[in-house]
């Protein structure tokens, strides 16, 4: 009778660590794989924003057309960008390209007092921001599913399931120059 | 930043802890009193509990409709919306309601009982004084409080608290009525133990209620200090904090609609503290939030 119990209980807790365990693992990667997403949807809004940036410019800036095209094409360039390296690159590239628009764009009193350039300029930097958010939270989320599947003892079934590591997003190369803020 | 985050959370479990213990302590005295009352025990706890899970639910409606927040405007707001949107991204929450409290006093708080269910205000002052970073500092202090699950906290501390409260307030009336009726419900020993005994435990009774407040005070305290250093970690910059919370500390205007019910809610304390008992410790008890200097210094050893 005691043996009974005892296996019952043994079976109760190695079902109870297979369900837990294999649910959390499922739900960390889908975290992992969701955060990706969420950082192509900020990308998305960016370009979405830059038309209407540059037609509310060229109504006060019209002979800047270098720095227009500059922004279209790196616009281009990052929309048709193929693969997460590309198109980390193409994005740089881009917000590059936009920091020269904002920087041409001080030179022309009215279209800093223009509202709709205002509005768009806060979107834009607030965009910004939300991508630099997205991907702190897609690394946030690698990391916490990196530990879960190297720690005991749920190692045991991301190797049994074939739960494989991840890569953290790494910003660009020259983006590492820049003076780190020290915590 | 992740030490002291951790080192809050250990905090928290251990005022908890205390908590039980304070309950246990209390019970126990009401045992040795009257030689049983477990279910008078149960019932305070239920009781408590009943009045601590009604204020749990409502507190979003509750703390909106005392400080007069009305909704923010999604045009007339856009940096504040913009800028919870990009903090909720970064913690991975949904974006809570945002209300605006139409103040001169610079300050924010937030309320709900979770992350669904979650509301966050700040006053028009805050908005006029802050730039975009300071303002990003503070919002993202208050997700912090969302994110903790602060207002649960704040519930389970005001559950123990009602619980001890009650107990002790029931024990001394009992006491006292026993007392003056001249009966003993305790076998009728009344050796030099039995008197002792009884002293002690009516001077459990009396203080704890003091004791569970200074501790859920204590508590409030730490879940700010919590709430700097993860907010830091949502933003990863924490001179805009900082710079924030030295512009709190020049501004002594106080918030309108703000009570001691809903003092410790608010990113500063909200009420008037008296500039000459600042430095007292003992002053200090009592305060729902720590100094600014001592946050401002955590924040910098970041």
């Amino acid at each position: 009778m005691v043996a009974v119990i005892v296996v019952l209980v043994i079976v109760v807790v190695i079902g109870l660590f297979f369900w837990l365990g294999y649910n959390g693992l499922v739900k960390r990667r889908n975290q992992v794989d969701n955060a990706w997403s969420q950082i192509d949807v900020q990308l998305k809004r960016r370009h979405d924003l830059i038309p209407n940036l540059i037609e509310t410019v060229k109504g006060y800036a019209a002979h800047e057309r270098g720095t227009f095209e500059a922004v279209t094409a790196a616009r281009a360039n990052a929309i048709n960008a193929q693969g997460p390296e590309a198109q980390a690159q193409a994005e740089n590239a881009l917000s590059g390209a936009l920091k020269s628009l904002f920087a041409v764009a001080e030179a022309y009193p009215d279209l800093k007092a223009n509202q709709n350039f205002l509005n768009l300029q806060e979107e834009l930097t607030s965009t910004e921001d939300r991508i630099a958010y997205a991907r702190q939270f897609f690394n946030d989320s690698v990391l916490s599913y990196n530990t879960k599947i190297q720690q005991f003892p749920t190692v045991v079934l991301a190797g049994m399931f074939h739960f494989e590591k991840r890569e953290f997003f790494d910003a660009a190369p020259e983006d590492e120059e820049l003076p780190k803020v020290q915590f | 930043m992740y030490e002291q985050i951790a080192r809050n959370k250990r905090r928290t479990f251990l005022m908890l802890l205390g908590f039980v213990v304070l309950i246990t302590l209390v019970a126990t005295a009401i045992v040795l009193l009257f030689g049983g009352g477990w279910v008078g025990v149960v019932i305070a706890f239920v009781i408590a509990m009943a009045l601590a899970w009604g204020s749990y639910y409502n507190s979003d409606k509750i703390a909106i409709k005392a400080s007069r927040a009305v909704p923010a405007d999604e045009v007339e707001y856009r940096r504040y919306h913009n800028l919870v949107e990009g903090l909720c991204i970064a913690a991975g929450l949904p974006k809570p309601k945002l209300y605006i409290v139409n103040d001169p006093a610079p300050n924010a708080f937030a309320t709900g009982r979770n992350p669904k269910h979650a509301a966050i205000a700040v006053t028009t002052g805050l908005l006029e004084k802050m730039n975009r970073v300071e303002l990003e500092g503070v919002l993202a202090h208050e997700l912090s409080h969302v994110k903790n699950y602060d207002i649960l906290v704040t519930t389970v501390a005001v559950t123990a608290i009602g619980t001890i409260a009650l107990i002790s307030d029931i024990g001394l009336r009992f006491a006292f009525w026993g007392s003056m009726s001249g009966r003993r419900d305790n076998n009728g020993d009344s050796g030099p133990i039995g008197v002792v005994i009884a002293v002690a435990s009516l001077a459990v009774l009396m203080l704890a209620p003091f004791a569970g407040y200074l501790m859920q005070m204590a508590m409030s305290r730490n879940r700010e200090y919590l709430a700097d250093a993860s907010g830091v970690l949502l933003t990863r910059y924490p001179p805009g904090l900082i710079s924030a919370l030295e512009k709190l500390q020049d501004d002594h205007a106080v918030v309108h609609n703000a009570t001691k019910a809903t003092a410790q809610m608010w990113i500063e304390q909200p009420l008037e503290t008296d500039p000459k008992k600042q430095g007292s410790k003992f002053n200090n008890l009592f305060d729902t939030h720590p100094p600014l200097e001592d946050r401002i210094k955590r924040l910098q050893e970041m």
